[in-house]
């Protein structure tokens, strides 16, 4: 077990390397500087030239490139070229742990809900309980996060006036570094945001997890169990359950990737000062470090997230690790 | 005796129509399987209409997808649109019906005045589109990469699933992001030679084909390890033993044997991928990187109209209301096909 984990440590090195480089020479590639204009102006030639010579754009690309391997290594992510008095560091930390809390949140969401609500349907298969389950969660599935979103800020925002339609309700500084102070105003501020971002998620957990334990249900030795005279409810609890719920374990990796996709939506439709807008906003100002960086951190979460995945799925089913 | 008779008498009339009648072949099973689904069909219809009416889009809206009209501008569904004064009286509604002669906005206008009712049908082309091309291009390359994967083996199978898991690990939506964005900044600045005809080519088609560019470059990575799956699994059975023995030829052997066997389980991933490639593009659009302004699509109408929710709601709830019936139908109907190929992990 330790040396898959290691094997598959030492795999994504190259993989983030590549990404670092990857998106270094796209943005570096991207027509336009950071400097090419003020406002609707064009900036004037020798301004560009000192500002550029300041951050070191005028030097070849592959001394940048080294330089800002050199700035990661001592855990600096790089200046903010339009905004000479924050870092990329600064910013990185105002606004990760607004997408990571209302990522987390979300998918605790998701799971309380999916897992409970896709048990229940299979358990009660081809009830009323099992098909407004179903189709719930097909709708669930449908339903974009754009569509999602302005619709719960028009009914229960607007209407109802029950819930804020924007912001999130904690700012810096954290809790340990990214943990929000859990007042009343935050949770208040979280339910539509977190609803929005979790339901796609929770849907498709229930989903999973009734088909899965549908099959495991069927099987041999579920059988057995109940041939041995045990009580369906043990036979369910102590031997259906866990088992149905590997295949669960492996929407995660594309969860997490639905996670970001998601987090870029509802931080631009709730106004929150997450990570995903900051992203955004970046490519069009044309902030090599801030871009590249967020870049880095996403893959590096993204990364970190699918090997975590595939620990645990190794973990579960010991067949993978011999693969 | 006599009822073990009976029984005989029976499986006799079994034998009857089981080899009587014509072959079965399992496409022909998964046909008959899915026609049972009514649900599924009911959404194939239904997908069928909305590609009818995109396709014929000219013969079905009242005005073009960018005709302005800023005197309508953000107007409520059913409002009726008068050009002279004498023709208001006539035509203005009061609750009741309408005379002849005179148009509405069925569905409302937009902030620019422009008919909701018929960019919504526009829009359809971008999102059909997009689920056409985005399937198409997994199905393809996806399928060839992995049969050549699986069927040759050895270090070519060991140096393409290497590549393979490499771009498995990159984060694909950050990867299209900063794609796009280069394609688009491309765009702007100005190219000559190949790049500048890509470039014309994807002005003259609205943005959209570097947003195939982008989905197709990533998306077929999923069916090349689905294929290469298939492939391994049945290389080594008999009927390609079989082939071989005869004389067949890789080619052969791959296309006609192995291919028809493995192509069910590829196109059940493939039918359930597609809401997925709908969704990004609506996602695409909304953040500003999908196709340009002012071709229509279901994502930049909604992030058109959401900020003016409270007041304009019909500018994000008629899009909105279209993107989600179209991803459900296709995800009933992939839910329909699934069922009807692989009855083995349907949830039933």
């Amino acid at each position: 077990m330790t040396r898959y984990i290691i094997r598959r440590f030492l795999v994504s090195i190259p993989v983030l390397f590549a990404i670092v480089l990857f998106t270094f020479a796209v943005v570096h590639a991207l027509p336009g500087g950071p400097f090419s204009n003020v406002g609707e102006k064009a900036m004037p030639e020798q301004i560009r030239l000192i500002m550029e010579r300041r951050y070191g754009l005028d030097k070849p690309i592959y001394i940048q490139f080294w330089n800002y391997l050199v700035m990661l290594a001592h855990g600096d992510l790089g200046p903010l070229m339009r905004m000479p008095s924050q870092t990329v560091n600064d910013i990185v930390y105002q606004t990760w742990p607004v997408s990571i809390q209302l990522g987390t949140l979300s998918v605790l969401l998701a799971f309380t809900i999916g897992i409970p609500a896709g048990i229940l349907a299979a358990l009660r298969r081809n009830t009323w309980v099992d098909y407004t389950a179903t189709f719930t969660a097909v709708l669930g599935v449908s339903i974009n996060n754009i569509v999602l979103g302005p619709l719960l800020i028009l009914v229960f925002g607007v209407w109802l006036k029950w819930f804020p339609i924007a912001f999130w309700g904690a700012e810096p500084p954290w809790i340990l570094g990214f943990l929000p102070k859990p007042t009343l105003n935050f949770w208040w501020h979280a339910v539509l945001p977190v609803v929005t971002l979790g339901t796609a998620m929770s849907a498709t957990i229930a989903r999973l997890t009734r088909a899965s334990l549908l099959e495991v249900m069927m099987s041999d030795y579920i059988r057995t169990a109940r041939a041995k005279g045990l009580k369906e409810r043990t036979v369910i609890i102590r031997h259906a359950l866990k088992n149905s719920l590997i295949p669960v374990a492996t929407i995660l990796g594309p969860l997490l990737a639905g996670v970001l996709t998601g987090t870029f939506v509802v931080e631009q439709i709730f106004a929150l000062h997450g990570m995903g807008r900051q992203f955004i906003m970046s490519i069009e100002q044309r902030e090599y470090f801030l871009l590249s960086s967020l870049t880095l951190l996403y893959s590096v979460m993204l990364v970190l997230g699918n090997l975590m995945v595939d620990i645990m799925y190794a973990w579960l089913d010991p067949r993978i690790r011999y693969d | 005796m006599a009822e073990g008779k009976a029984s005989m008498d029976e499986l006799g009339q079994v034998f009857e129509q089981q080899f009587r009648g014509k072959p079965r072949s399992p496409m022909g099973d998964a046909l008959r399987e899915f026609k049972r689904n009514k649900v599924a069909v009911g959404s194939l219809v239904f997908i069928a209409v909305v590609g009818f009416l995109a396709l014929f889009a000219p013969l079905f809206t009242p005005y073009g997808y960018n005709v302005q009209n800023t005197a309508y501008a953000r107007a409520k569904p059913m409002t009726p649109y008068v050009i002279t004064t004498d023709k208001y009286e006539q035509c203005h509604w009061k609750g009741t019906p309408l005379d002849f002669g005179c148009t509405v906005y069925i569905l409302g206008a937009d902030g620019l005045g422009r008919d909701i009712l018929s960019r919504v049908v526009y829009g359809a082309r971008v999102s059909l589109l997009v689920a056409i091309i985005g399937s198409s291009v997994s199905l393809i390359i996806g399928t060839f990469y992995g049969v050549i994967s699986g069927y040759f083996g050895g270090k070519v199978d060991e140096l393409m699933m290497r590549i393979v898991d490499f771009l498995y690990a990159l984060p694909v939506l950050v990867i299209i992001i900063i794609m796009t964005v280069y394609f688009k900044a491309l765009a702007r600045s100005g190219a000559t030679g190949f790049a500048g005809f890509l470039i014309d080519l994807d002005q003259a088609m609205g943005g959209l084909l570097f947003m195939f560019i982008a989905i197709g470059a990533l998306s077929w990575l999923g069916m090349a390890r689905q294929a290469r799956g298939q492939i391994l699994a049945h290389k080594k059975k008999e009927y390609v033993e079989a082939a071989r023995s005869i004389g067949a030829g890789s080619s052969r052997i791959i296309f006609k044997h192995l291919l028809p066997n493995i192509i069910g389980p590829l196109l059940v991933l493939e039918s359930l991928a597609i809401p997925g490639y709908i969704g990004l593009e609506a996602f695409l659009s909304f953040i500003g990187l999908g196709v340009n302004p002012p071709t229509p699509s279901w994502g930049i109408m909604i992030s058109e109209g959401y900020l003016g929710i409270k007041s304009n709601p019909h500018l994000v709830l008629v899009p909105g209301t279209a993107l989600t019936l179209l991803t459900l139908a296709f995800n009933f109907m992939g839910d329909g096909i699934r069922d009807a190929i692989d009855p083995r992990i349907h949830g039933r």
